[in-house]
C-alpha cells in the first residue's frame, strides 16, 4: 500500500496559502426561462476539501456538471489550472485531470470492479486494435502497466474481495466505492464528489469519510463534494460555499458557515 | 469433481490475465478443437458436413459479428444480413476483377468493404439509440438487398441476377465451386472461424471490450471517463460488420455456391439476431450455442426419424420440428433470460463448487 504514499505529499496543516487550481468567475447558467445558476464565483484551492451545500435545487449539481464541462454555462469565466475558457467540454476535463463520481451510482453494471476501474483509465492507454487483437505483446504489457496501478487503488480501497463481481450485483455502499475508485483510476487533480454518502448508514459513512480523508492527504488530491449530511461536511471540509436558488449566500470555514445568518434561513426558512 | 480449480494460484498478472485462468477450461477447448479438427472430418458423412457443421460454424461466426456491436456495445441491429450480402457479393467482384487474387486475400478484403458500409449505417447510431436505431439499421437491411437486385455491376450482367462461385483453388487444392469437396470446404471455414473468434476473445477482452462494455452500459459515464463515444460505436460497427461481411462471403463461397439477393433478405437477419439472443448476448461462446440449437438441431429432428426407422410424412415433421425448437427456445428463455452462454457459465460455477451448495 506504501506505493502510493510518498512523505512528501504529507503537507499536513499549511492549508492557508495554496494556489488555485480552479477559479469560477460570474458563471451563469439556464435552461430556457429557469435559471439553475446565477452569477456565483468562487475558487478551489489546490489541495482542499471544499464542499458545496445548499438545499434541495439549489443548484449543486448543476455547478459540478458546469464544472465538469457536461453543461456550458451562458456566461461566466472557468479558470482551471492555470489555463480559463468560458466553459469546459466533458473529454478536455477528463484529459486535464478532472474526475468525479455521481448522485446516483454510474457505473458499468454488466462489467466487474476490475473492468470497471480499468475504464477509469481509458485514455491512457493506447495500443491500436492490430495489437489488440494479438493480445500478447505489447496490448498485454500495457494492460498489465495499468492493471497493476488499478491493484493499488484496490488496495487502498480495501475492494479486493470483489474485484470480480459484476457489480451490478454489489451493495449500495460498495458500488459508491467501486465508483470513486473508477474516479481514482484516472489520477485527477481535481476530484468531484457528488453526494458520496447519500443513502449509507454510519459505518458506511465513516469508511467513505476515511477514504476521502485518505484520498485528500496521501494522494494530495483536490475535493469538491456535495453532501447533505451537515455532521460529515462540517469534519471533513477545509472551506464551504453554500447555494441557494442558483446564488451564493455564503462561503467560508465550516464555523463561519455555520452561523452565517442567511444560511440559516436557507435551510430553516425564515416567517413571514 | 472435474472442475477443480483449488490448488491452482496466480502469482502473476500475466497468470491471471491469461485466455484461460482455470485449468479446465483449456483442457475442455482443447477436446472440442480435437473434435472439430480430427473427430469430425474423419466421421462425418457429405451430408454432416453440408447440412450440419459448415452452416453451424458460418452462422455462429455472422451471430458473432453481431454480438460485437449488440451483446457489447449495445447498439441493436437488423440489417445483419445486409451487410453479409456486402461482404459477398465485395468477395464475388474480387475474385472476378481480379481472378489471380488468392482467396483468402479476396476474403479478408471484402471485410472491409462491409465494414465500410457498416460504419457508413452507424453514423445514425451517433444521434439515436435502442429501438429508433433498429430501425435505422432495417432501413439499411432494405436498402442493400434493394441494391443487390438493382444494380446489375454486381452480378457481372448475368441473365439470372444471381451470383455463381467459380472453381478456385488455394495453394492447388480446389476449395471452392462445385468440384471442391465438402471436408476442404469445412476446413477451410474452420481454420476462418477459429481466427476470428480468438481475435474477437482478445479484442473484447482488452481495452476496446471495455470502451464498448462500458458505452452499452451507460454512456454518459463512459464520455465522462474519457471514452470517445463516436469512436466507441464507430469501431464497434466497423468490427461487426466486417466480421459478418466474412460471415456472408463464406455463406455463398463455401456451402451454398451461389446466391441470390433474397438471400439476404430479413429472415436472416432475424436467424441471426435470435442466435445471438439465445446464445446470449456479450458472450463468444454463446454464439456456437446458440447456432447448435437453432441450425444444427432442426436437421437433427428432421432425420431422426428416418434414423430410428419411423415414418412420418415429411411435411408433419417439418411441423412438429418448428415446435420443437420454438418450445425449446421458450423454455431456454424463461429458464436464464440471458440465454445459453450464461447458462453454461452458471453449471461450471455450480461445477467447481461441487457437492457443497455454496
Amino acid at each position: 500500500m506504501n506505493v502510493l504514499v510518498s512523505p512528501e505529499d504529507k503537507t499536513g496543516t499549511q492549508r492557508k496559502e495554496r494556489e488555485v487550481l480552479l477559479d469560477l468567475e460570474n458563471v451563469s447558467l439556464s435552461f430556457g426561462g429557469v435559471k439553475a445558476i446565477t452569477n456565483i464565483s468562487f475558487d478551489i484551492q489546490r489541495g482542499e476539501i471544499r464542499a458545496i451545500i445548499g438545499p434541495n435545487g439549489a443548484g449543486k449539481t448543476s455547478m459540478l456538471n458546469v464544472i465538469n464541462g457536461f453543461y456550458q454555462p451562458q456566461q461566466g469565466r472557468i479558470t482551471f489550472n492555470g489555463k480559463t475558457r468560458r466553459a469546459m467540454k466533458p473529454h478536455l476535463a477528463v484529459s486535464q485531470g478532472i474526475a468525479r463520481t455521481f448522485q446516483n451510482v454510474a457505473l458499468f453494471k454488466g462489467m466487474s470492479t476490475l473492468d470497471n476501474i480499468m475504464a477509469g483509465r481509458a485514455t491512457r492507454m493506447h495500443r491500436n486494435m492490430f495489437w489488440q487483437i494479438l493480445y500478447y505483446g505489447p496490448a498485454r504489457a500495457e494492460e498489465i502497466e495499468h492493471r497493476k496501478k488499478v491493484e493499488e487503488i484496490i488496495d487502498f480501497l480495501e475492494i479486493q474481495h470483489i474485484r470480480r463481481t459484476p457489480v451490478g450485483k454489489l451493495p449500495y455502499g460498495l458500488q459508491k466505492r467501486v465508483e470513486l475508485a473508477r474516479a481514482l483510476a484516472m489520477e485527477p487533480e481535481l476530484l468531484l464528489l457528488d453526494e458520496p454518502m447519500a443513502g449509507m448508514n454510519l459505518e458506511e459513512k465513516e469508511d467513505m469519510s476515511r477514504f476521502i480523508l485518505d484520498v485528500n492527504d496521501q494522494l494530495g488530491t483536490t475535493i469538491a463534494l456535495i453532501e447533505h449530511d451537515m455532521g460529515v461536511v462540517m469534519d471533513l471540509s477545509d472551506r464551504v460555499v453554500v447555494l441557494d436558488y442558483g446564488r451564493k449566500i455564503a462561503d467560508g470555514a465550516p464555523e463561519e458557515v455555520q452561523n452565517n445568518q442567511e444560511v440559516i434561513d436557507a435551510y430553516l426558512g425564515v416567517s413571514h | 469433481m472435474l472442475y477443480r480449480t483449488s490448488g491452482q494460484f496466480k502469482t502473476t498478472y500475466e497468470s491471471d490475465q491469461a485466455l484461460f485462468p482455470v485449468k479446465q477450461d483449456a483442457l475442455l477447448l482443447g477436446v472440442i478443437l480435437l473434435a472439430a479438427y480430427v473427430v469430425f472430418p474423419l466421421t462425418a458423412s457429405e451430408f454432416t458436413f453440408k447440412a450440419l457443421l459448415v452452416p453451424v460454424l458460418i452462422y455462429s461466426l455472422a451471430a458473432m459479428g453481431l454480438n460485437i456491436l449488440t451483446g457489447y456495445a449495445g447498439q441493436l441491429s437488423l440489417g445483419t444480413a445486409g451487410f453479409m450480402g456486402v461482404g459477398a457479393y465485395a468477395c464475388y467482384k474480387l475474385t472476378t476483377i481480379f481472378p489471380e487474387m488468392n482467396v483468402v486475400v479476396a476474403l479478408a478484403l471484402s471485410g472491409f468493404f462491409s465494414a465500410a458500409v457498416g460504419v457508413a449505417f452507424g453514423l445514425p447510431s451517433l444521434r439515436i439509440k435502442g429501438f429508433y436505431l433498429a430501425i435505422a439499421t432495417l432501413a439499411s437491411q432494405f436498402f442493400l438487398v434493394w441494391l443487390f437486385e438493382k444494380w446489375a455491376w454486381l452480378y457481372n450482367y448475368n441473365a439470372s441476377g444471381a451470383i455463381e462461385v467459380r472453381t478456385m483453388e488455394f495453394f492447388g487444392i480446389v476449395i471452392t465451386g462445385p468440384t471442391a469437396t465438402p471436408v476442404t470446404q469445412y476446413y477451410f471455414v474452420l481454420a476462418v472461424v477459429t481466427i476470428i473468434a480468438f481475435a474477437m476473445i482478445n479484442l473484447t477482452r482488452g481495452r476496446y471490450g471495455r470502451m464498448w462494455k462500458a458505452v452499452r452500459d451507460m454512456d454518459i459515464a463512459a464520455e465522462l471517463v474519457g471514452i470517445n463515444l463516436m469512436r466507441a460505436k464507430l469501431t464497434a460497427f466497423a468490427v461487426s460488420s466486417y466480421v459478418v461481411g466474412i460471415a456472408g462471403a463464406l455463406l455463398v463461397f463455401f456451402w451454398k455456391g451461389a446466391a441470390e439477393p433474397n438471400l439476404f433478405d430479413i429472415p436472416l437477419s432475424f436467424q441471426i439476431l435470435f442466435i445471438a439472443i439465445i446464445g446470449g448476448l456479450g458472450s463468444i461462446i454463446g454464439n456456437f450455442l446458440g447456432a447448435i440449437l437453432l441450425v444444427a438441431l432442426p436437421v437433427i429432428l428432421n432425420v431422426l426419424p428416418d434414423t430410428l426407422g419411423l415414418t412420418i410424412n415429411s411435411a408433419t415433421m417439418e411441423h412438429v420440428n418448428d415446435m420443437i425448437v420454438g418450445a425449446l427456445i421458450i423454455t431456454f428463455l424463461i429458464v436464464e433470460p440471458h440465454g445459453l452462454a450464461r447458462f453454461w457459465a452458471l453449471i461450471r460455477e455450480k461445477l467447481i463448487i461441487w457437492p457443497y451448495p455454496h
